[in-house]
């Protein structure tokens, strides 16, 4: 893996409707060092769903340069596009997002499926992050017999299958308590101390402070991108994410308002 | 091929996630593709119904029968009633250039007996060319010969039934059987190895049992019996004078069969039966060619009645006629149903796409291509499909059981409707054609194809982001 996970330059995105051209994202451009932990916040309608949604391929921008490792993601297929989602990228959602028909074990393969990876080695890594995630005991269970903080824990292990280059969290921990948001926030804490890198939109200032930096967006531009207090107390474990860490600070500083 | 294997298995649940829809979804499939075996296993009974018909018969033989009038006629007339094949048309016959040889037969019933055995059967006076056109086989002793006809002698060759009734301890050879009706003896030169019976063709050739048949010299049967037959039917008593029951044409080749059969026609008087029903139908139709027909057949002396000319080679034309339209009509039927079927699948696929869009944005988001969705839900169609189709083929193969009860039913409760069914039918034998299997397992998983197509692109064209929106 590259030092940086995804690099956003001069980001714009049209919505083109009828009447009007909507535009959500006007210039965003921000670095994400890998084994960063980001959070997005940003007023209703500011485009934190528009950038996540670039961020994890199933859109493309308008104009501006986007990167991911070193592939330039903007230039790329649809087709393309889906590979790259099932090969570098990790989704976690607001409400789970499981396939009801499928058991715990047969949901955390589906990413694998589609990169054509799905052998008893894969099979294996599968149980393995089951057992990570505490639900080693369910494999077999549906997504309807589960709790939702259960149900969360499944689709991030789905998200380390693949071993993404970054997790893309949409509001991961709004439908949950704050006893089960605080599980799965250590459970990302515990991710993101063994060096990989998460990027997660969040409403909510005490879920934002477990990042280690907060981007704030207003009408489709970066306000403000600031570490936050986290930053000078988590000690890396990993030297990759060490050097990340180094890069992460100083291109911090250049994009703070 | 784990992406297959992990689709189908998928399919196979949503199906069973749902069973009376599932159930009712292929339906059409199931009738289509069981319609598909069922009109191939009836054709290919009728057609080797037709096949074992002309076996019995000879496919290059053309046979003359005389065909007795019916009972009312016989009752109006007082005297005699002169009826059938006459030894001048046999030598009129003869005359054809096509035919090689012609066979005269004359029949009677008779009783036969020996040191107290009794038995009913056919008195058949025949000439020794007889046994290999009907391919009657020598088991012991000898055939008739030309000297014996010539001679008229007082020979006879007995069927393996007729050797069994009257002879069940002694040696027949060189025995005498005695006819008790007409008072005279004929010694046994030969007997006959079984032979499978024939069936019956249409109204004039009866079903042949070749057992209890005793063949003696035509000649021989000319001087004792003559050509008169009476009868005793209760207080009346008829008379009926016929000098032939049949005559075997042998012709030259196969080719020369249908040309012959019209020369034989001609020459006899008798209609060709597709013919005559082609005028009757043409005449009901239009006001024109009713005047043109009613002349020409004006014109024509009437129709003989009294002869039947029987050509196995039109058999099999008539046998492949029935054939087709059976096979044009279940072919319609498996159409339609299978076209119905069809759109049921696709329209609960639809259904089914709307209901999971949001799985479809899902596995779009964890990298699924539009392709890999397209083969989703074309391997769940095609997994629906082949349900039915699977069931179809269950059920077609149990047409030959459901045809043989169909039949004993008809004959319970509706005799009289049975016995109006053209005879192929009533007599057909379904025969599975092994074929068919895999070529119905093929139409099943086309129809799914097919019918998936528009479905799955349907699928395939969402916009990730929306599909994930969806509730
Ligand atoms: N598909 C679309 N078509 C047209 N306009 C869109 C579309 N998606 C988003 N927008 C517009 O783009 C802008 C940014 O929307 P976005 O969903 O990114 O906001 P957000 O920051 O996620 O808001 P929220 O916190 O309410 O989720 C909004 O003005 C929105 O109306
Ligand atoms: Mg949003």
């Amino acid at each position: 893996m590259t030092e940086y996970a995804a690099r956003l330059k001069d980001i714009r995105k049209d919505y083109v409707l009828k009447s009007e051209t909507v535009r959500a994202l006007r210039g965003a451009s921000f670095d994400v060092p890998t084994g960063d932990y980001v959070a997005i916040m940003g007023p209703s309608g500011s485009g934190k769903s528009t950038l996540l949604n670039l961020l994890g391929c199933l859109d493309k921008p308008t104009s501006g340069e986007f990167f991911l490792g070193d592939d330039d993601v903007a230039r790329m297929t649809d087709d393309q596009l889906a590979y790259i989602r099932a090969s570098r990228i990790g989704f976690v959602f607001q409400s789970y997002n499981l396939i009801q028909q499928y058991t715990v074990l047969e949901n955390i393969e589906v990413p694998l499926l589609y990169q054509g990876k799905l052998s008893s080695e894969g099979r294996r890594r599968c149980r393995e992050l089951a057992e990570l995630v505490g639900l080693g005991e369910r494999l077999g269970h549906r997504p309807s017999q589960l709790s939702g903080g259960q149900q969360q824990r499944v689709a991030i292990a789905r998200s380390l299958v693949n071993n993404p280059y970054f997790i893309l969290a949409d509001e991961a921990t709004g439908n949950l308590d704050s006893v089960t948001s605080e599980e799965i926030l250590t459970l990302f804490q515990q991710l993101n101390n063994e060096g990989r890198t998460i990027i997660m939109v969040t409403h909510e200032d005490d879920v934002a402070a477990h990042a280690k930096r907060i981007i704030r967006l207003r009408d489709g531009v970066v306000q403000s991108d600031q570490p936050t207090v986290n930053r000078i107390l988590c000690r890396p474990r990993s030297p990759i994410a060490a050097s990340g860490e180094l890069r992460a600070a100083s291109s911090g500083e250049v994009h703070a308002a | 091929m784990s992406f297959f294997l992990r689709t189908f298995q998928l399919g196979l649940k949503s199906l069973l996630l749902h069973p009376m829809r599932s159930l009712l979804t292929v339906l059409g499939i199931f009738i289509g593709v069981a319609s598909v075996i069922w009109l191939l296993a009836i054709g290919e009974g009728i057609s080797q119904e037709a096949q074992r018909q002309i076996e019995g018969l000879g496919a290059d033989n053309i046979i003359v029968r005389s065909v007795s009038p019916p009972a009312e006629v016989m009752a109006a007339f007082s005297g005699p009633v002169p009826y059938g094949i006459k030894r001048s048309e046999l030598a009129t016959l003869e005359q054809i250039p096509t035919v090689k040889s012609a066979l005269p037969i004359r029949e009677v019933r008779r009783t036969f007996t020996f040191d107290g055995n009794d038995l009913d059967g056919r008195l058949v006076g025949c000439t020794p060319e007889y046994f290999t056109v009907t391919r009657l086989e020598l088991e012991r002793g000898r055939l008739l010969t030309e000297a014996d006809n010539n001679n008229a002698q007082n020979y006879c060759v007995i069927g393996s039934g007729a050797a069994e009734e009257l002879f069940p301890l002694t040696d027949p050879l060189g025995q005498r059987v005695y006819l008790l009706d007409s008072k005279d003896y004929y010694q046994v030169v030969g007997v006959l190895k079984y032979r499978n019976p024939t069936a019956a063709i249409g109204g004039s050739l009866e079903a042949q049992d070749f057992k209890n048949d005793v063949y003696i010299p035509i000649r021989t049967l000319r001087q004792r019996t003559g050509d008169f037959i009476y009868t005793r039917r209760g207080s009346t008593r008829t008379v009926e004078i016929i000098e032939l029951n049949q005559v075997t044409l042998r012709v030259q080749d196969v080719d020369s069969v249908k040309v012959t059969a019209d020369v034989v026609r001609m020459s006899l008087g008798v209609r060709e039966p597709e013919k005559a029903h082609v005028v009757d139908s043409d005449g009901s139709e239009g006001g024109e060619t009713k005047v043109t027909n009613v002349a020409a057949n004006a014109s024509l002396p009437p129709p003989r009645l009294d002869v039947a000319v029987i050509v196995p080679e039109e058999l099999l034309e008539q046998a492949r006629v029935t054939r087709m339209m059976f096979m044009v009509f279940m072919g319609l039927i498996a159409a339609i149903s299978l076209l119905v079927g069809g759109i049921g699948i696709m329209n609960i696929m639809l259904a089914t796409v709307t209901e999971r869009t949001r799985e479809i944005g899902i596995r779009r988001a964890l990298g699924a291509t539009r392709s890999h969705i397209i083969m989703q839900f074309l391997v769940e169609t095609v997994s629906l499909s082949v349900v039915g189709g699977l069931t179809g083929i269950l059920v077609g193969l149990l047409c030959p059981a459901v045809i043989v009860g169909l039949r004993y039913l008809m004959n319970t409760f509706a005799p009289e409707l049975m016995a109006n069914l053209p005879d192929v039918v009533q007599r057909i034998q379904p025969q599975i054609v092994l074929l068919s299997l895999p070529l119905a397992f093929f139409i099943s998983v086309m129809v799914g194809v097919v019918f998936g197509i528009y479905p799955a692109f349907r699928a395939a064209k969402m916009d990730p982001i929306e599909a994930l929106r969806h509730e």
